[in-house]
């Protein structure tokens, strides 16, 4: 992490390290389940990372706050607990907005609970730092997840039924690739996704490597 | 084949809507330790079995649950059950053999943030499935797991030998793989019926 220098990084730093030197999807690869189940129309990735981010937020919040009070045997047993009291709120909300959202997502908004980024979060960077920085923190891991999650649905509902948002985009002559929306579509987007940015990241460490030399 | 029979339950959970890779449950140990087929197969194993405690004691507390009207606290108590079985079968296999703990090692305690369990909780609650139907369900869930977990780690030992280039190597080139073999297991969907 590059918050060991003397001053500390800057609060837009802290959040743009979440949007894209450390996404969680991407370079860190948690939160993968979520990534892949609901990413099939584009209007899901909005609901899942706003609702995801609503959690990590809160609960970043909460455990700054009580971090001195949590005893540290117990302290994961205290994260979940948290979280998990979030989440319902969440859920109970979805139901209350729009049923039909809340049946396209599925067990998916209660399995927020065990997504690793939120609980990888207040471990890592919550417990240790103040309120301020938790919540900038959760809100650039969160940004940098519902952009992760919107690069997928994007691709996956423009290739998959020629929509964006439920409008249509590719025109009526335009044959959907169903394979996209299906199960496989996800872990083939996701792996392209990933090789593409590999690709970039190499690129960019060798003209660094012939810069230096 | 009725859909409320114990076989078509462990089926369904196993082949056709395989837990891994047609639900997406448990991606993060599927992606983790499929690189070797020996510690796939341990994790598969210790997966089943806290699938089968934690679906056991489930069932029982959404019953309790449901009779006290308090439904708005299951995720709490599910997650709550599932650490703390997770942290029994841990001191069961610790006492009765050490041997097998060991082999386990750090696998044991990661199974907490499993999605695929809370995910198999929360799917028979749903279903409203009776006691040993979520016995089957579990047995199913993990069985599927396994052979997922088993199938892809044959597939990366042997990738281990092949060259590929650089930027493929890792995450991407499991992903895809993974792509494939969903592809593959597409082919039961009909067995659904």
């Amino acid at each position: 992490m590059a918050n060991n220098n003397r001053h500390g990084p800057s609060d837009m730093e802290t959040f743009l390290r979440g949007l894209w030197e450390e996404n969680p999807v991407f370079v860190m690869l948690l939160g993968m389940c979520p990534t892949l189940a609901v990413t099939n129309t584009v209007m899901n990735c909005i609901a899942m990372g706003l609702a995801a981010s609503f959690v990590l937020v809160m609960s970043s919040v909460l455990v700054s706050l009580f971090r001195k009070f949590i005893p540290k045997q117990v302290r994961i047993a205290t994260f979940i607990l948290i979280i998990a009291t979030f989440v319902t709120i969440v859920d109970y909300v979805i139901q209350a907005i729009s049923l039909e959202l809340y049946a396209s997502l599925g067990a998916f908004i209660q399995l927020i609970v065990v997504n690793c980024i939120i609980l990888g979060r207040a471990e890592a960077y919550a417990s240790k730092n103040n309120v301020k920085k938790a919540a900038i923190d959760a809100l650039g891991m969160g940004a940098g997840f519902t952009f992760a999650l919107l690069c997928l649905g994007v691709v996956r509902e423009l290739l998959g039924s020629g929509t964006l948002l439920g409008y249509p985009v590719l025109g009526s002559h335009f044959e959907p690739w169903a394979v996209m929306i299906l199960p496989p579509g996800a872990f083939f987007v996701l792996g392209t996704w990933l090789l593409i940015f590999n690709a970039m990241r190499e690129r960019s460490a060798r003209k660094a490597r012939e810069k230096a030399a | 084949m009725d859909p409320d029979s114990l076989s078509f339950i462990f089926l369904n959970a196993c082949i056709i809507n395989n837990f891994v890779l047609s639900m997406f449950l448990g991606i993060c140990p599927f992606l983790g330790v499929s690189g070797k087929r020996d510690t796939a197969l341990r994790m598969g194993a210790a997966v089943i079995f806290v699938m089968l405690v934690s679906s056991a004691c489930a069932y029982g507390i959404n019953a309790l649950l449901v009779k006290l009207n308090v439904e708005y606290l299951r995720l709490i108590c599910y997650i709550a059950v599932i650490a703390s079985a997770v942290q029994l079968v841990e001191m069961f296999i610790k006492k009765f053999s050490p041997g097998l703990f060991r082999a386990l090692g750090i696998f044991l305690p990661l199974i907490t943030t499993n999605c695929a369990i809370l995910g198999l909780a929360l799917f028979q609650t749903q279903r409203e499935y009776n006691f040993f139907q979520c016995l089957a369900f579990a047995l199913g869930a993990g069985g599927g797991f396994t052979l997922a977990l088993m199938i892809m780690s044959g597939l990366r030992e042997e990738l281990d030998l092949a060259d590929v280039p650089n930027v493929v190597k890792g995450a991407a080139l499991t992903l895809i793989l993974a792509g494939i073999l969903s592809l593959a297991f597409m082919g039961f969907a009909g067995l659904g019926g």
